[in-house]
């Protein structure tokens, strides 16, 4: 499952990012790596991009980039 | 005197804290990204002078975008005796990492907790004690915006117990460190070599290029640097930062506890309504517009009020200068040229700047335009853009060179050219009244219905965002091209504005921003048109020539030789366009007895005014050559005059080209 199947409310935990290094490192940089938790807290409009409650903060990333990002569901 | 940096993620307050710290009002607001340059200011505590440095915002030391690139060369690479880094005290956490990027650099860190008060609100509990403990330097909790904790951050200044936990890598990120480090010892003296064998492990282009350049040494081309460099590289991956954010959960774990788990849920409950597919978008155009009737019911009495003062006033006026005994033709060029104009200026522009900015101050204060963005993106992925575009579009309401250098916060080179190029499309404060008093005294009337008002002037900005839509497009389809790159956006909880702080600071800003230009340019403008309309050439003033020549020309896209020079004049504040179409109609002779604002319109319509122009001008007004001030920026934000000429060219044709079609159509009905 990736990170973009998520729907609103669903936690999970990340297993892989095979993201290239760019997007990794801004992922990174707001301490998204494997083994994170993370929960789907919103969808815009358009359901694309989608917010992410990321070690406390609420972060939006667009579907290509979430859906290089494998999660398991908690 | 000591030079003190604040850093720290953006959107923790550092800025509130540079200002509580100097008493200087450095402009702060609820979104991250405020801040893109670095600003200074001094100040003395306890008999010792500081110097400090409000940095923008990073989220680490590897750089992405313009802003975060001048935030980390700061910390890298400048002299300073203290970095103080502010954090967010609701999530730490991921703050924590920045700490320890930092404190791989120096060791002379003061970690500064803020938010504190809103940490409280939510329930979460922080042992400052035994982080500072744990990291080995001072550490402060603060509410800045309070100004509590501020002076026990300043008591900590001179504080020099600096004794920073030693940061441990995995085995082999330590064992390449060490293998490195003998190599580099004596080549980067200025340098932590520690710091710099962790970046050459953890290559990353642009900061590789920054240490090359301030050594004066390209480390790899260092054979045996090289060598064991790739030894390294090939002997396993190295996660330096993974290690880092590792690091700090755990630390985290050790000093903070959560009373309540779901403290997220209140701000989560409002987001939901604006962003929901159903309101979603409405609700933004609805609070645009309920800004603009509060602008524009508010601007009227204001604007009547300072009208009415000014004519009482220039009476006295002129029987003061005829009481001097200055030549008539001076009096003239004072009273009608320069008086008339900036009376204007004051009067009709003023009072809808005034109102504006201070109340979309709040709704940014709010942090409301995260949300914006958020909503908007996918519109702007579609036109290969990117959504944090529509943050730079936010601070082009206030004034597009503010627009233009905060595209900074763009991490893609090609997409932040994009919104650079487009931002002219949303009407700044100066353009902005311009509409207004088109459209009241035009098309509505003083008394008429401001709720029409409303309308013609949501459909006019909508129009501005439709263009930027299309022209961003057009451009990553052919000059810019490329595909959208990635892109990541916190959206910052709800804060409480301080409502009046804000009116009273922002209305103050205006106004003596307002004043100021309007003295610089429009008194010399005033001056002008009036020479023009008062020397004369075989009894034709210089005005009538130049605008007999130029007539046909503003005949063909609806306007007249009149409104064009006003533009051109305009071209160093826009909000003088009006006021310079006005002096300059009544200096020709069709003279009206002006009592009020009414009688504008009576002066327009005895110059040939009709719908059709109105509605030309006002288009014209949206898309035209942006402002002097912003031309400047934006040759110095993208280096190039080609791209600034682009940036001239391309909303002018845009708006001759529309106003042409209008006008044919019209003349067609
Ligand atoms: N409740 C509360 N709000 C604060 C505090 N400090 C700052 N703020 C608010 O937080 C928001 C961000 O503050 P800024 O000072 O602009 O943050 P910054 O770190 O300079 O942000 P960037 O320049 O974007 O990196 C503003 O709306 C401030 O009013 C505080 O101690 N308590
Ligand atoms: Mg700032």
């Amino acid at each position: 499952m990736y990170l973009c199947d998520m729907e609103i409310g669903d936690k999970a935990i990340i297993k892989k990012i095979v993201a290239k290094d760019n997007i990794k490192r801004r992922l990174l940089d707001i301490g998204l790596i494997e083994g994170t938790n993370v929960e789907c807290v919103l969808k815009s409009p358009f359901n694309d991009p989608i917010a992410y409650l990321i070690r406390g903060a609420i972060i939006a990333i667009r579907k290509e980039d979430c859906n290089k990002i494998e999660v398991d569901l908690i | 005197m000591k030079i003190i940096a604040l850093a720290g993620n953006p959107n923790v307050g550092k800025s509130t804290v540079f200002n509580s710290l100097t008493g200087l009002h450095q402009h702060t607001g609820n979104w991250p990204g405020k801040t893109v340059s670095n600003a200074s200011g001094k100040f003395k505590y306890n008999n010792k002078q500081y110097k400090i440095y409000d940095l923008p915002g990073t989220y680490s030391l590897i750089s992405h975008s313009e802003e975060e690139e001048v935030a980390r060369d700061f910390i890298c690479f400048s002299k300073y005796d203290l970095i103080i880094v502010v954090c967010d005290a609701v999530c730490l956490e991921r703050n924590l990492n920045l700490v320890l990027q930092t404190l791989e650099i120096t060791k002379k860190v003061i970690v500064c907790v803020n938010l504190m008060d809103e940490a409280k609100k939510k329930k979460i509990n922080i042992d400052l004690k035994k982080l500072s403990n744990i990291l080995g330097v001072p550490v402060v909790g603060t509410s800045a915006r309070n100004k509590n904790g501020i002076n026990e951050l300043l008591d900590n200044l001179e504080n020099t117990d600096f004794n920073p936990i030693e940061i441990k890598y995995d085995e082999e990120v330590e064992d390449a460190i060490n293998i490195l480090i003998p190599y580099l010892e004596d080549k980067v003296k200025v340098l932590n070599p520690r710091w710099v064998a962790i970046n050459l492990i953890n290559y990353e282009e642009s900061l590789y290029k920054k240490i090359t350049s301030y050594l004066n040494y390209d480390l790899l081309k260092d054979k045996i640097i090289k060598n064991q460099l790739i030894y390294i590289k090939e002997n396993g991956n190295y996660n330096i930062v993974d290690n880092l954010v590792k690091k700090s959960e755990q630390i985290t774990k050790e000093v903070i506890s959560y009373e309540n788990k779901n403290y997220k849920q209140k701000d989560l409950k409002i987001d939901k309504i604006t962003t929901s597919k159903l309101f979603g978008i409405p609700l933004m155009i609805a609070m645009l517009m309920v800004i603009f009737w509060l602008t524009i019911k508010g601007a009227n009495y204001p604007s009547d009020l300072l009208f009415n003062f000014f004519s009482f006033l220039e009476i006295y006026i002129l029987k003061f200068l005829e009481f001097l005994n200055i030549p008539q033709f001076l009096i003239d060029l004072l009273i009608s040229g320069v008086y008339k104009v900036l009376s204007w200026v004051v009067a009709v522009m003023l009072p809808p700047m005034a109102i504006f900015f201070p109340l979309f101050t709040l709704l940014e204060d709010l942090g409301f335009l995260p949300r914006i963005a958020f909503n908007l993106d996918k519109m702007f992925k579609k036109c290969r853009a990117c959504g944090k575009q529509a943050l730079t579009m936010c601070m082009g309401f206030g004034c597009n060179a503010v627009g233009v250098s905060g595209a900074r916060i763009i991490d893609s080179p090609r997409e932040r050219l994009i919104a650079i190029l487009t931002n002219v499309f949303v009407p700044c404060n100066g353009r902005f009244p311009t509409m207004i008093t088109l459209i009241t005294i035009f098309f509505i009337g003083i008394n008429g219905n401001s709720f029409l008002s409303v309308i013609i002037l949501t459909m006019v900005i909508l129009l501005g965002f439709l263009l930027t839509f299309l022209v961003s497009y057009f451009l990553s389809k052919t000059i810019l091209k490329g595909v959208p790159s990635s892109f990541t956006l916190e959206l910052p909880p709800y804060r409480k504005p301080q409502i009046g702080k804000v009116i009273i600071r922002s209305i103050f800003d205006r106004i003596l921003f307002v004043l100021g230009r309007a003295v610089v340019v429009a008194v010399p403008a005033g001056a002008l048109i009036w020479l023009l309309a008062n020397l004369h050439i075989n009894d034709i003033s210089l005005l009538n020539h130049i605008c007999s020549f130029l007539d046909p020309f503003g005949k063909m896209i609806g306007m007249d030789g009149v409104i064009l020079i006003s533009f051109i004049l305009g071209f160093p504040a826009n909000e003088i366009v009006i006021p310079i179409i006005l002096m300059a109609y009544m200096s020709t002779g069709n003279l009206v007895e002006y009592e009020s604002l009414e009688s504008l319109r009576t002066i327009l319509v005895n110059n040939g005014w009709t719908i059709t122009t109105a509605i030309c001008v006002l288009i014209f007004s949206l898309c035209h050559f942006p402002c002097s001030t912003t031309c400047l920026t934006i040759k110095k934000e993208t280096g190039s005059y080609k791209w600034t000429l682009l940036a001239i060219i391309i909303p002018t044709l845009i708006g001759l080209l529309l106003c042409f079609l209008i006008n044919n159509i019209s003349n067609f009905i």
